[in-house]
């Protein structure tokens, strides 16, 4: 287990209290003019040493992302966008970041800001986080009071501000993009990369994206090396994360933890087992709902980081893992989420639109075991079409997850759906696929 | 995608009040000259707060010319983003999370005590028409499922005794308490604390 002394988030429990002396107690703001001192260079290349991988899904290394920033200033200025439209089902890591661990987030935004040379940061949260944005803001609020923002913000001399927009439930703003027209004032369709927000962002200037985790491990990492950083984990898959644990087990809760932990650690020592046992547990969703599940004799050896659950076919995603023991129909729980991404599409490209319903009432017959047999062989093809063939990489994540529950539960569908409605003496019509239809009309 | 239809009794009038007026202000502010249309989504939100938790269509066309954008454009995003809620939904709006987390862990209990305490379908009001309940997609609180959602305040640890008592609170026009319900504090795994202890004992 990861030693208390190396955990970031001290106060993710609210144990010590998220106001500016408590946090000045733990360490933020401290010296933070001699960290910007350091030079842009320093400070990119300590985060690139730490090979700090982005925390809100994909995993793009931290430190290059930021290098893509122009590095002189022309006639547009820059932007840093902080991504808190934390929407993946299994996942609530960032809001408690945003309310428990404020000024980690607001240095890590000043830091940020001055390696790509931003003077004006927008922190995008959900809508529903309304709540806790407001504590965020009143911690804002604070740092603009200590003139730890604003003008020569902490000494740096360097000028910021911090602005939230909050969403409005759409759960495809989380996309770098869409998150991008969402703060322009416009519907949530994410754009065609390239050109990238590094170059062409918001309001067309260079623009860089982080997840709230990421921004927030940034002043930590540079007060204490990213060497230190880059010797827990393993190679390229550094640091620690905080997992969000929901579902069957005895305590779900957030822990922040080493990268590579074992599966089996994160569910029975700080998760509390899962409920029944751990041979009741059927399968598990390893990075929030898009990542595809992992059935449980793989989970006894499984370690949660980016590239060994790449090589299961599955990935880290934002580490929001739902643990699904076999008290659940394993076809229902798919459907569901199924029906999250049908009515999440944004509605811009035709075959995730009209594919995420397509999968749902699919899946949905299939869970009451009405489908015919062929359908599940159709089902695998809808998910191909729609893989790789979206603009945003959000359409793909709809399709993931009922690849998985085809690769691993197929003969639990089969066993369910042995319906077969083609008529077979009038098959020869090679036109007519819904055969018995008609047969019912005549 | 959601279909989403703006109600068919429209108020004539919509303006913002003193204090609404001011907070728009200060909103617009924030974004850079010339962009005003980024403050849409925040406006429509206050416009929401005044006009008892939804949108006419006369408030979207005050904000287009507050904003000095096409109306049509305001409309796209009104009716593009869920939590806007185009028809009345009464004074206390009550949403349940059933995405698969919450759902597991027996979402569809508090289903059913919204049925015996509000309206049977979703999206009608209460007799009294002061409440609405509606299934949403995840609300991002998913170690504390199950949970819902009543206006900004989150419910969390709940089972189907717990929200019957909260729903008879706010139908009686109380406030219950927001969070855990199940007495534990925030996130933290309950009764099997291993990480941080120093700090909790302290």
């Amino acid at each position: 287990m990861l030693k208390d002394q190396d955990r970031i988030f001290q106060n993710l429990y609210n144990d010590l209290g998220p106001d500016l002396t408590s946090s000045q107690k733990r360490g933020d703001w401290v010296n933070t003019k001699e960290i910007t001192d350091k030079g842009r260079d320093w400070i990119i290349n300590e985060i690139k040493d730490s090979q700090l991988r982005g925390r809100g899904g994909a995993g793009f290394p931290t430190g290059l992302k930021w290098s893509f920033a122009p590095k002189e200033v022309g006639s547009r200025p820059h932007y840093l966008v902080i991504n808190g439209d934390e929407s993946e089902p299994g996942t609530c890591k960032d809001r408690d970041i945003i309310r428990f661990e404020p000024h980690k987030l607001i240095e890590g935004c000043l830091i940020a800001s001055y390696a790509i040379q931003a003077h004006v940061c927008y922190i995008y949260i959900r809508g529903e986080y309304f709540v806790d944005g407001q504590k965020l803001q009143a911690a804002i609020d604070e740092a603009y009071e200590k003139k730890l923002l604003g003008k020569n913000a902490a000494g740096t001399g360097w000028d910021l501000d911090i602005y939230i927009h909050y969403g409005a439930g759409a759960y495809i703003c989380g996309e770098e993009t869409a998150l991008l027209e969402s703060i322009e004032g416009k519907k949530g369709q994410p754009r065609l990369k390239p050109p990238f927000p590094a170059l062409i962002g918001l309001y067309g200037c260079p623009t860089i994206i982080n997840n709230v985790e990421t921004i927030a491990v940034v002043p930590t990492i540079l007060r204490r090396g990213g060497k230190w950083f880059a010797s827990l984990g393993r190679e390229k898959n550094t640091g620690t994360k905080i997992f969000c644990i929901s579902g069957n087990v005895n305590n779900p809760c957030n822990v922040e933890e080493e990268m590579n932990i074992p599966l089996k650690e994160l569910i029975e020592v700080h998760a509390g087992g899962v409920i029944g046992g751990w041979d009741n547990l059927q399968a598990v969703i390893p990075g929030g709902s898009s990542m595809p599940l992992i059935p449980k004799d793989k989970c006894e050896t499984l370690t949660m980081d980016f590239d060994s659950l790449m090589a299961e076919k599955s990935g880290l995603g934002t580490a929001g893992v739902v643990v699904i023991n076999k008290d659940q129909d394993i076809i229902k729980c798919m459907a569901r989420i199924a029906r999250f991404y049908k009515h999440e599409s944004c509605g811009q490209c035709t075959p995730c639109r009209e594919g995420s319903g397509w999968m749902w009432r699919m899946l949905e017959r299939m869970a009451k075991g009405e489908a015919s047999k062929d359908e599940i062989d159709m089902l695998g093809d809808v998910t191909k079409q729609i893989e790789g063939h979206t603009i945003c990489a959000f359409g793909e994540g709809s399709s993931w997850p009922v690849q998985g529950l085809l690769r691993h539960f197929k003969d639990e569908i089969k066993k369910r759906n042995k319906f077969d409605p083609i008529v077979k003496e009038n098959k020869n019509i090679p036109y007519l696929v819904d055969q018995h239809l008609l047969d019912k009309n005549a | 995608m959601s279909l989403r239809r703006p109600a068919k009794n429209q108020p004539e009038n919509f303006e913002f009040n003193p204090s609404s007026l001011e907070a728009a202000k200060s909103i617009v502010a924030k974004y850079p000259e010339g962009k005003q249309q980024s403050a849409v989504m925040a406006l429509l939100y206050i416009a929401q707060k005044q006009n008892d938790n939804w949108i006419p269509l006369a408030a979207m066309k005050y904000i287009a010319k507050f904003l000095n954008m096409p109306y049509i454009k305001v409309y796209e995003v009104a009716t593009f983003y869920s939590m806007y809620n185009l028809s009345p939904v009464g004074k206390y709006f009550v949403q349940v999370c059933t995405t698969t987390p919450c759902m597991i862990r027996g979402a569809n209990k508090l289903v059913e005590a919204c049925k015996e305490k509000i309206s049977e379908d979703e999206s009608v009001l209460s007799n009294d028409k002061s409440c609405s309940w509606m299934e949403v997609e995840c609300l991002g609180a998913c170690v504390n499922a199950p949970m819902m959602q009543i206006n900004d305040d989150y419910y969390e640890d709940l089972d189907k005794e717990k929200t019957l008592k909260i729903l008879d609170k706010i139908l009686n026009g109380e406030k219950p308490t927001p969070g855990s319900y199940r007495g534990r504090i925030n996130n933290e795994p309950e009764n099997n604390r291993k990480t941080l202890m120093d700090l909790k004992n302290a």
